[in-house]
């Protein structure tokens, strides 16, 4: 596909590399042409010097062909001009970076009123997947789908949970959770399992939920989740802001540690349960004393790379805490991951790598319906949202009625941004929006799913 | 220095050239010539040094300027090795030196000849030195990149080093893709020529050798008057098809995919054909008396100058025995050369252009101190490092120039012919004045003149640097 991306820095440069190893055309518009001459010599991209909201610049870019129109650069508002631009110059996809706190809840409605495909806060998007991390210490697989509400973990089945040779129905009816066992691996075998499909230990079973729901049906199955009880967070940026507020809601103790005196203040008037403590977090008296070696887990988020890996190392020497490190360049990454400093986060990766699912989602949906698609399961299976548009076959039916293909799931049905598990008795609707677990590709409709 | 990556190329160049090399040895088999067999030879010689260069892929594919440049100048010089074993192995060309001068003087498009009878050469040979104008023509390193695939945007060092001009542009985003886009403008333009040519019924062998001649701006012939003995019509063919090669490739891009104004509006074309225009008014009035019509005189101009601005080197006369103003108006052609991004040589009317505005800025700068200029090309600014590589192209350029003329004088026979000789190879022309000129060749010329003047081709194809970090103590040390 033919891609402009507007803005130079790390992310621009981490998302042109992404997209050109993919084999998409990229061109890079950036208003400083010494941003534009440090690309490294693998970026194989036309180069625009100019502002990027400017129309004759993005004509020069070839608006009228491109597919997609990528905005990242440091300036929300800009980013969303530019998108403005390329939605009223071209016919293209537009994707912009926000990342003003301020906005950030009215996303929706940026998104909607001015028709743009995506937005992205590089922050909030660093501070979920922070989140998954502490849920899940142990390291199972998650996949977040529309927008972070549904998600679909992995976890293998052990003899303890008492689940082999009892089949999906009955686990419905047994535990009562409103989960949805979408994926059963055996060996290199993947099954969308229907009701009468029996489980086994030592299966990996993939379910859908929300994340409130998956957590109880853990804890009833008797699935150790490890989810950490407290945690430290050094600095306080905007990723610590959205973490605290996603970990308080997750119901971890969180400790706060940041150096600026007004901006604590400023981070105690908007997070409520947070303890804001202020101070260098890189002194290891502070440290002992808000209980380092007692914590269960250590997020570093200081602006200081270097900040952030020694006093990772030095929390790995003192404490048996989970790490998550963050760190902001990413040149370094095969270095770093020598080290024993725990999960390591990488901003601008996650960024880019987010961006880089829409345009994989994108170039797979186009000539279809499918509005995303992920590819799941390693890879052998797809889960596909589509918005029903209109009335046909599928809608304002029990699902029990529908004739569906085999190895297909309903996953899930989001109605006016609320999300249900969907049993026999639901029925599809025009203008839900419906998730479609299945391992046969090549669905292009709704109406697909029948058989 | 990434050697690796280095050797990788050569090793695909070398089985490149052998492909290249099917060619003569087909036209051998065709006209039944023994000779065809020294393809099949050097054929084999290539492969064998390739396949094993070229087997092991490079860990490390990306590569700097530094890369880019020698792998361009060290192909060349390989390729031009490489591409004079036919001549020797079938024993056409005796001399090792010559045979090597004849293959430069093909690849880099200057198509000067040693030979003093080309009609008595066998039709394979012949073909293979039109054949290397074409390589030569677009580069060779540009066609591996559309058919190899090397990762990344790296690979614009190697256009960087082998296209003319003084900056390179994307035509799409991928460098790969511009190079495909490149190659099928000028395999386009080159088909067109020989249907042209055979629409007015030129013999196949001689419409194949002179659309590839002209495609490369080489200008190697198959008859001893070059193109002399053709009908006015086929003449005019290869006129107007010399200037279309003579025109930046990536105006034609813009016309292909609509931008039709974008295209026109070119300032360097606009020049090109504006001191085409007035060249060949002035050499016409200028040579009236000589012939017996106006139209005739137009014509005669008209081929000379064409054939020298894009550093072609056909004739249709003896301009040497033209007036002086004549003369001197197309030596001054051979050094102001054809569009960037053409496959014409000489320095190239963007750059003169180039020139031209930083001389008028030092001007202002004089008279306004204070004043803040710069140098505009299409109404942008020029950016400071291509003015830079501007003035050390011009410096290096004179330098080499003065050079080559000391260490071949005592071999020439005047300076006339000495001068025009140099013009000639530094600007890929391929022929000069006096004993050089339409009825001469470079034969008398000793070996070690015949090494500078490869070395001068070579420079002023791949337009200087390349060759000079070649030679370069510096690039080959360790550190």
């Amino acid at each position: 596909m033919d891609i402009i991306i507007i803005g130079c820095g790390k992310v621009g440069r981490t998302l042109a590399q992404l997209l050109i190893k993919e084999k998409h055309n990229v061109v890079m518009v950036d208003s400083s042409r010494v941003r534009l001459n440090n690309l490294t010599e693998d970026i194989d991209a036309i180069q625009i010097v100019g502002n990027g909201a400017s129309i004759q610049i993005q004509k020069e870019a070839g608006i009228d062909m491109a597919d997609i129109l990528i905005a990242v650069t440091g300036y929300d508002e800009v980013n969303l001009l530019c998108c403005l631009i390329a939605k009223r110059a071209g016919h293209c996809h537009t994707i912009a970076r926000v990342r003003n706190p301020i906005y950030s809840n009215e996303i929706k409605f940026i998104k909607e009123q001015m028709g743009i495909s995506m937005i992205i806060n590089p922050e909030l998007a660093a501070a979920r997947v922070i989140s998954q991390v502490l849920r899940f210490p142990s390291a199972m697989e998650i996949e977040a789908f529309a927008g972070g509400r549904v998600e679909l973990l992995k976890f293998k089945l052990l003899p303890e949970f008492n689940l082999d040779g009892v089949s999906v129905m009955d686990i419905d009816n047994r535990l009562r959770a409103n989960v949805l066992i979408s994926g059963v691996e055996r060996g290199d075998e993947v099954t969308i399992p229907d009701g009468k499909f029996i489980l086994r230990n030592g299966d990996m079973v993939s379910i859908l939920a929300t994340p409130a729901n998956s957590q109880r049906f853990f804890k009833t199955i008797g699935l150790k989740t490890h989810q950490v009880k407290n945690t430290i967070i050094v600095g306080g940026g905007t990723i610590a802001l959205y973490l605290a507020r996603l970990l308080v809601a997750m119901k971890i103790d969180v400790k706060l540690i940041e150096k600026d005196e007004k901006r604590c203040e400023y981070l105690n008037e908007h997070l409520q349960g947070v303890r804001i403590i202020c101070g260098d977090g890189t002194d290891r008296n502070l440290l002992t004393e808000e209980g380092l070696d007692r914590t269960e887990s250590l997020v570093t988020l200081t602006n200081v790379d270097e900040e952030n890996v020694i006093l990772s190392l030095y929390a790995r020497e003192n404490s048996r805490a989970k790490l998550v490190t963050k760190v902001n360049r990413i040149e370094f990454r095969e270095l770093l991951s020598r080290l024993d400093i725990g999960s390591t986060i990488y901003p601008k990766y996650i960024t880019a790598d987010v961006i880089l699912q829409y345009v994989r989602a994108l170039q797979n949906s186009i000539g279809s319906n499918v509005e995303r698609l992920y590819h799941i399961l390693g890879n052998k299976a797809e889960a596909l949202e589509f918005i029903v548009r209109e009335h046909s076959a599928v809608t304002d039916k029990p699902l029990m009625e529908l004739q569906l293909r085999k190895n297909l799931l309903i996953g899930c049905i989001i109605r006016g941004g609320e999300i249900r598990i969907p049993r026999g008795q639901d029925s599809i609707q025009v203008e839900d929006a419906v998730i479609v677990v299945t391992s046969q590709s090549g669905l292009d409709d709704i109406r697909d799913i029948l058989k | 220095m990434n050697y690796s990556v280095i050797r990788f190329l050569m090793g695909w160049i070398l089985n490149f050239e052998a492909g290249f090399m099917l060619l003569p040895a087909l036209v051998a088999w065709y006209y039944e010539e023994h000779q065809g067999i020294s393809f099949l030879i050097s054929m084999g010689v290539c492969l064998a040094l390739g396949i094993p260069l070229s087997r092991k892929k490079p860990k490390n594919h990306v590569f700097y300027t530094a890369e880019g440049y020698v792998t361009v100048s060290l192909s060349w010089v390989v390729l031009s090795i490489m591409g004079s074993l036919p001549f020797m192995i079938s024993g056409c060309i005796t001399s090792p030196i010559d045979a090597f001068f004849e293959t430069v003087s093909g690849f880099t498009t200057t198509s000067a000849t040693v030979l003093t009878d080309v009609e008595a050469f066998p039709k394979c040979m012949l073909f293979w030195r039109s054949f290397t104008n074409w390589i030569g023509g677009m580069g060779v390193l540009v066609f591996i990149l559309c058919l190899l695939p090397l990762a990344g945007g790296s690979q614009m060092n190697l256009m960087k080093a082998e296209s003319p001009g003084p900056s390179v542009s994307r035509l799409v985003p991928k460098v790969r893709s511009t190079a495909k886009i490149l190659y099928g403008i000028y395999i386009a333009l080159t088909g067109a020529e020989l249907v042209a040519l055979l629409l007015a019924r030129m013999p196949f062998f001689d419409a194949v050798n002179l659309a590839v001649g002209t495609a490369g701006t080489g200008g190697f012939f198959i008859k001893q008057d070059s193109i002399s003995s053709y009908t006015i019509l086929q003449q005019g063919i290869i006129t107007g098809f010399m200037i279309l090669f003579g025109i930046n490739f990536n105006l034609y891009f813009l016309m292909l995919t609509g931008r039709l104004r974008q295209a026109v509006a070119n300032e360097e074309v606009r020049v090109y054909f504006i001191l085409m225009i007035l060249a060949a008014a002035v050499v016409t009035l200028n040579t009236r008396h000589l012939y017996d019509t106006v139209f005739y005189a137009i014509h005669r101009s008209a081929v000379s100058v064409v054939s020298m601005i894009t550093s072609t080197g056909y004739f249709t006369t003896d301009y040497c025995q033209w007036p002086l103003l004549s003369q001197t108006i197309l030596v001054l052609l051979m050094f102001c050369g054809a569009c960037a991004g053409s496959t014409g040589g000489g320095m190239k009317i963007s750059r003169l252009l180039l020139l031209f505005k930083t001389v008028k800025k030092e001007i202002i700068l004089s008279l306004h101190p204070r004043a803040v200029e710069t140098v505009k090309m299409e109404g942008k600014s020029v950016r400071p490092e291509v003015i830079r590589s501007l003035n050390v192209y011009f410096a290096a350029y004179g330098m080499i120039f003065v050079v080559s003329l000391l260490l071949i004088t005592a071999d020439g026979p005047d300076l006339v012919t000495n001068f025009s000789a140099v013009t000639a190879m530094m600007n890929n022309i391929g022929i000069g004045l006096g004993q050089v000129g339409p009825t001469g060749d470079f034969s008398m010329y000793n070996g070690f003149s015949k090494l500078v003047f490869c070395f001068d081709m070579l420079a002023g194809r791949l337009e200087i640097m390349p060759m000079l970090l070649l030679f370069s103590r510096k690039t080959w040390k360790k550190f």
